[in-house]
């Protein structure tokens, strides 16, 4: 399992938008991938789970991938947060 | 006459009949069903032609409010896809063996729950886009069709769970519906007449698939200004108001909507439809001169070009300047940093504050005015004595002069805010050659400062405000020394007539077309481009049209009006030979 941390700087935090475009990169590999924030840890390919959590500019996530393609999904992942979010 | 008060979604004006909007009520029944499997097949179909429905609208707002605005109907789409979404409509249907549509509003329900209950304003307007999804499945399946019954008129026929593409049901004519006239209650609805549509709330896709010729305005019960609905009648520059408490009695009455205020007046009598029919024109022009001007040179027909250019006194007011496509920035009264402020405002808070209007100008020309507090204008931090005659007193640049840490550290915020923009400093109050060489002086001691300690600027471009009779008479030595003049007018006239401008009893004779104070115009030009500045005037004459050929003819170089008056000073411009 690989992990890696990142901080919301997006006024609007994780919206609708990014959450769908989050989804969508997600579902790319085949590692399971969560994401950890609040204090709850979901799957990244549920979308409304993902809005569900709520997170804000300025707050700490942790993002997992487990699986067979769980470095390039950390690499795709890490270049999708500094993009969007 | 009744006038009701909500929230503004979008700034415009409509006068127009009521059309009361109802959603169908798609009662949900609860029905026991035998066999599960088939239940979910009857689903998936349902979905299938729901998802086709969601590319269909997602097409018709891409081309009506662009991509942006369009992403909410993908985000519908996934929403509509989502794993726990639908799992809870199979398990539902497997294990309570209930029907389709009683699985999806009842799922759809508890996600909008989950959503409404969030902290948070933005995700909580997110229950409406759950609720907006789920009818839409809940009307496939039931065949029905949620807005193509009322509002669109072809869609119903085919959404009835085919697999085949329901989307003709986007709305093209609000009246197409047989029913409306039964459900408002009302025959006054010519076919063809555009209403102000009323609903207690409307979906987004509800809100995209009318057809907008046919709308004047939304007003709704609820909803929120965040909501994808509030975003998308912005975007289709529809006005709207919400959180009126809207009653069905109002359908065919005449309603206004002022969306600048967010007032919905119903029966209006006969002197406020004409008061607000005006505030209609005058906002309308203003539209169509958006229309047509945004963009255009502000140049005469034999190409003379004129910096118009926009006054403003906050940071916020930048919005207004590109909204109404001023070329730059003529005028920005730094005082509001210290009179909105208690005690005398950091450089840092001032540094930021010119260094965002710089950037949103984006290269465009930024004129910041420093320090001109006194006379009308006074914050109680400055102990400043009271004053017999204040306008004439200790005021603007004299103060800066006298009390120079204050200058020193305006100079050093905008000297600093200067690397992220085109920023020029401009003193105001000069009756002498003496108070320029001496701010000259202290802008140079700032610049060695930042230069030591390493901190970027650019160099800036100087001017000085002409506003006293004294630097009229001396403009030609005063060019001498700065890059620019800008003509205060409303000073100007002041102390060129001897009249206290706040003095009601005089406004009668406070003329600011006399001609000392224009020939006092005339000569700060001809003088400025003597001595090698160019001119502009940054008072309430710069946006007179009635004077707008005068100053041209003048050989004014620049105008710098309130941000309303940008287009319309412009439209005069292009009207000059």
């Amino acid at each position: 399992m690989k992990t890696f941390d990142y901080t919301i700087t997006d006024e609007l935090g994780i919206h609708a938008r990014p959450a769908g475009e989050l989804v969508k990169e997600a579902k790319k590999y085949s590692s399971a991938i969560f994401i950890n924030a609040n204090g709850r840890k979901v799957n990244a390919a549920k979308l409304m789970m993902i809005m569900g959590l709520g997170v804000k500019k300025g707050t700490a996530v942790t993002i997992e991938a487990d699986g067979e393609d769980e470095d390039a999904a950390i690499a795709g992942l890490r270049t999708f947060f500094s993009e969007n979010l | 006459m009744e006038q009701y008060q909500g929230k503004t979604i979008f700034n415009k004006i409509a006068i127009g009949k009521v059309f009361f909007y109802q959603k169908k009520e798609t009662q949900v029944k609860r029905r026991h069903i035998e066999d599960a499997e088939a239940e979910i097949v009857r689903f998936d179909a349902a979905q299938k032609t729901a998802l086709a429905q969601l590319d269909q609208i997602y097409e018709k707002a891409l081309q009506e409010v662009g991509a942006d605005n369009a992403a909410v109907f993908a985000v519908h789409k996934m929403m509509m896809e989502d794993e726990d979404y639908l799992d809870s409509i199979y398990n539902m249907i497997r294990r309570e063996l209930i029907n389709a549509e009683y699985a999806v509003a009842a799922t759809g329900d508890n996600f909008a729950k989950m959503f409404a209950q969030m902290d948070d304003a933005y995700m909580q307007a997110r229950a409406a886009d759950v609720r907006d999804i789920s009818e839409r499945l809940v009307a496939v399946l039931s065949g029905s069709g949620t807005i193509a019954g009322t509002l669109a008129g072809s869609q119903t026929g085919s959404a009835a769970g085919t697999e085949t593409v329901a989307g003709t049901g986007i709305v093209t004519e609000i009246n197409a519906a047989p029913d409306i006239g039964s459900r408002t209650g009302t025959d006054t609805l010519a076919p063809d007449e555009p209403v102000i549509l009323m609903a207690d709330d409307l979906a987004p896709s509800e809100t995209v698939q009318m057809d907008k010729s046919r709308i004047l305005a939304f007003v709704t019960r609820r909803g929120s200004s965040n909501s994808h609905t509030a975003i998308l009648a912005r975007s289709m520059n529809i006005p709207a108001v919400i959180g009126i408490d809207i009653r069905e009695e109002w359908a065919g009455k005449t309603a206004i909507v002022d969306g600048y205020t967010g007032t919905v007046i119903i029966d209006p009598d006969a002197a406020t439809l004409e008061q607000m029919s005006a505030k209609m024109s005058d906002d309308e022009r203003r539209q169509q001169l958006l229309k047509e001007l945004r963009g255009k040179e502000t140049i005469t027909r034999s190409g003379r070009k004129i910096h118009l250019y926009a006054n403003i006194g906050s940071v916020s007011d930048v919005a207004q300047v590109l909204e109404n496509d001023g070329e730059g920035i003529g005028l920005f009264r730094s005082e509001f940093l210290y009179l909105e402020s208690d005690t005398f405002p950091t450089e840092e808070e001032q540094f930021k504050a010119y260094k965002m209007v710089a950037q949103n100008m984006a290269g465009k020309k930024v004129i910041v005015r420093t320090l001109d507090i006194g006379a009308d204008k006074q914050a109680d931090y400055f102990h400043l004595e009271k004053e017999d005659n204040p306008a004439m007193g200790y005021r603007a640049i004299r103060i800066c002069l006298d009390q120079q840490e204050i200058f020193r550290t305006q100079l050093r915020a905008l000297l600093r805010a200067s690397a992220f923009g085109n920023i020029s400093i401009m003193f105001p109050m000069i009756i002498s050659v003496q108070e320029v060489l001496e701010s000259k002086r202290i802008l140079e001691e700032v610049k060695a400062e930042l230069r030591e300690q390493d901190i970027p600027y650019k160099d800036v471009e100087i001017g000085i405000m002409i506003e006293t009779p004294a630097a009229v008479w001396i403009s030609e030595e005063l060019a001498k020394e700065v890059d620019f003049f800008s003509i205060g007018t409303n000073d100007l006239t002041q102390y060129t007539l001897a009249i206290d401008r706040q003095n009601p009893k005089l406004d009668s004779i406070y003329d600011p077309h006399h001609p000392a104070v224009l020939r006092s115009i005339r000569m700060v030009i001809e003088n400025g481009h003597r001595g090698g500045a160019w001119v502009g005037i940054c008072g309430e004459l710069g946006a007179d049209t009635s004077l707008t050929e005068t100053f041209v003819e003048m050989g004014i170089d620049e105008l710098s009006v309130s941000p309303s008056f940008i287009l319309p000073v412009r439209e005069a411009v292009r009207k000059l030979s």
